[in-house]
């Protein structure tokens, strides 16, 4: 059983188990139009909630993509800088960016679910 | 959030169109402008390969006029207006006494009268130092009635040729009064892309309908301003206020060019001295192509080093290049720095990426010759 989580940052995170997979929202996507480069953090690195973790960059813009909680790198999107327009083309399965440990389940308490984030980017668009 | 509200900001007259066309609208140069429609990428190939569409009656179009209007235009530019023919068009900029470059614009000869097209982030000012340098029987006449759209692409030709025949055997920067679908027109083979193409001046009133003819014809999509910034980069084109303003020269922008032979030695245009020594010295630094290594944009005022790690310069533009596929920049480096093939570094996000001087454009200019 998976639950998805969401950041105002436009993150998202899919729990599963002591882990969670992060990428951006298909609103964030559309945001930041044709994604051309994605760097990823490395294996093992520790981030801790709200810190950098990947770059994000579109024909236009550059953007952050922030760790959702404090946790581990576990694994990381492999395919996705050799092919950023993932990104674009699936934000919520194939264009993940990578795999964190959830060190401190408490945190996420501190993110919104679906309806919230939609609330959220409502006003804005 | 931190953006300026929508409702201050000017709309051309083809808003209604952007938006039943699904735009996004951003604020550029104090007006509500289309962004992009379906993504730059696909805007940016659109352009490339077929013919792209662009509103750009945000820009100032402006008429001198009376008897002098080429001898007092020449003062405030170091381009030959005099001996543009009727009919013809030509890039120039504004220069100020320091030889900096107030705007760049076009200027076609009517016959009767001067016809410019400056950018709109400097309309106001640009018409303020023409009305305060122009005396005599010389003077401006705005023409905000106007509208201006570009058609840019290599099915362009074909496209004006079939509204309205005979369009698509005019000049390389040429100009013709032209009926389009029926629709009175004014017309210059020209554009900010590098491929062939059409700006087109028409009434507001008409603008419109004039946008609905040509996105009619096949291969015509609609083209925001973010594939325009794109396609123009690959051009090697500049772009006021990031490539070139009041503190770069046109020796240094590499736009010596478009000084002619006859202003160089009579000079007569604010800044002359400094751009002539620098014609015949050498600038201290140059406007180049730079290409990043890797797939990593290099964005505006990311810094350039040499290979020893001096820094020499810094990016004004940088972004990625659709049709190349990769990033592409450009910037000013020391002058002992700006032969193509010259090793650099950039610093993007605080990490050190190779970078070398490149000619420019990036792609090839497909104008139109014949």
């Amino acid at each position: 059983m998976s639950e998805l989580k969401f950041t105002k940052e436009h993150e998202w995170i899919r729990i599963e188990g002591k882990e969670g997979v992060v990428g951006i929202t298909d609103y964030a996507q559309q945001q930041l139009g044709d994604v051309v480069f994605v760097e990823l953090p490395e294996v093992g690195r520790k981030l801790a909630k709200g810190v950098e973790a990947a770059v994000v960059e579109s024909v236009k813009a550059a953007s952050e993509v922030y760790a959702p909680v404090s946790g581990k790198i576990v694994a990381v999107n492999q395919a996705l800088p050799n092919d950023p327009a993932k990104v674009n083309q699936d934000p919520a399965g194939e264009g993940w960016f990578f795999r964190i440990s959830i060190d401190n389940p408490g945190e996420l308490k501190e993110l919104m679910d679906e309806a919230a984030y939609k609330a959220h980017v409502g006003g804005g668009q | 959030m931190g953006e300026p509200s929508l409702a201050s900001l000017k709309r051309t007259p083809l808003h209604e169109l952007h938006v039943e066309l699904g735009a996004r609208l951003v604020p550029f140069a104090g007006y509500e402008m289309p962004v992009q429609y379906e993504g730059i990428i696909a805007e940016h190939a659109a352009t490339r390969q077929g013919a792209g569409l662009f509103d750009v009656s945000h820009m100032g179009q402006a008429r001198i006029v009376g008897a002098g209007a080429a001898e007092a235009l020449e003062r405030l530019v170091p381009g030959n207006i005099v001996e543009l023919k009727p009919g013809r068009q030509r890039y120039t900029v504004f220069t100020n006494a320091q030889g900096g470059i107030l705007d760049d614009l076009m200027v076609t000869n009517l016959g009767e009268a001067l016809f410019l097209v400056v950018n709109a982030a400097c309309k106001e000012q640009d018409f303020a130092h023409l009305r305060a340098n122009l005396s005599g029987g010389v003077h401006l006449e705005e023409m905000p009635e106007r509208a201006l759209v570009a058609l840019q692409g290599p099915r362009a030709a074909a496209v004006m040729g079939c509204l309205s025949p005979g369009a698509d055997r005019m000049a390389f920067m040429s100009r013709s009064a032209l009926r389009v679908a029926g629709i009175a027109c004014e017309a210059t083979r020209s554009g900010y892309t590098g491929e062939d193409g059409f700006e087109i001046s028409v009434v507001a009133a008409k603008a419109v309908a004039l946008a609905r003819a040509l996105l009619a014809e096949p291969g015509v999509k609609p083209v925001g301003l973010g594939a325009r910034d794109s396609l123009r980069l690959e051009a090697g084109l500049c772009l006021y206020g990031s490539d070139i303003d009041t503190t770069t020269t046109p020796v240094e922008a590499d736009l010596s060019w478009t000084i002619a032979k006859r202003r160089r030695e009579g000079g007569g245009f604010p800044g002359a001295e400094i751009i002539r020594r620098q014609l015949a010295e050498g600038a201290p630094r140059l406007r180049v192509g730079i290409l990043p290594e890797g797939r990593q944009p290099a964005r505006a005022h990311t810094e350039v080093f040499s290979a020893a790690g001096e820094r020499i310069g810094e990016v004004t533009s940088g972004g990625f290049g659709p049709t190349l596929g990769r990033p592409i920049a450009m910037g000013y480096v020391r002058r002992d720095f700006a032969a193509a093939g010259t090793e650099l570094r950039l610093v993007v996000r605080g990490k050190e990426m190779p970078a070398k001087v490149v000619p420019m454009p990036f792609v090839p200019h497909r104008y139109h010759r014949g």
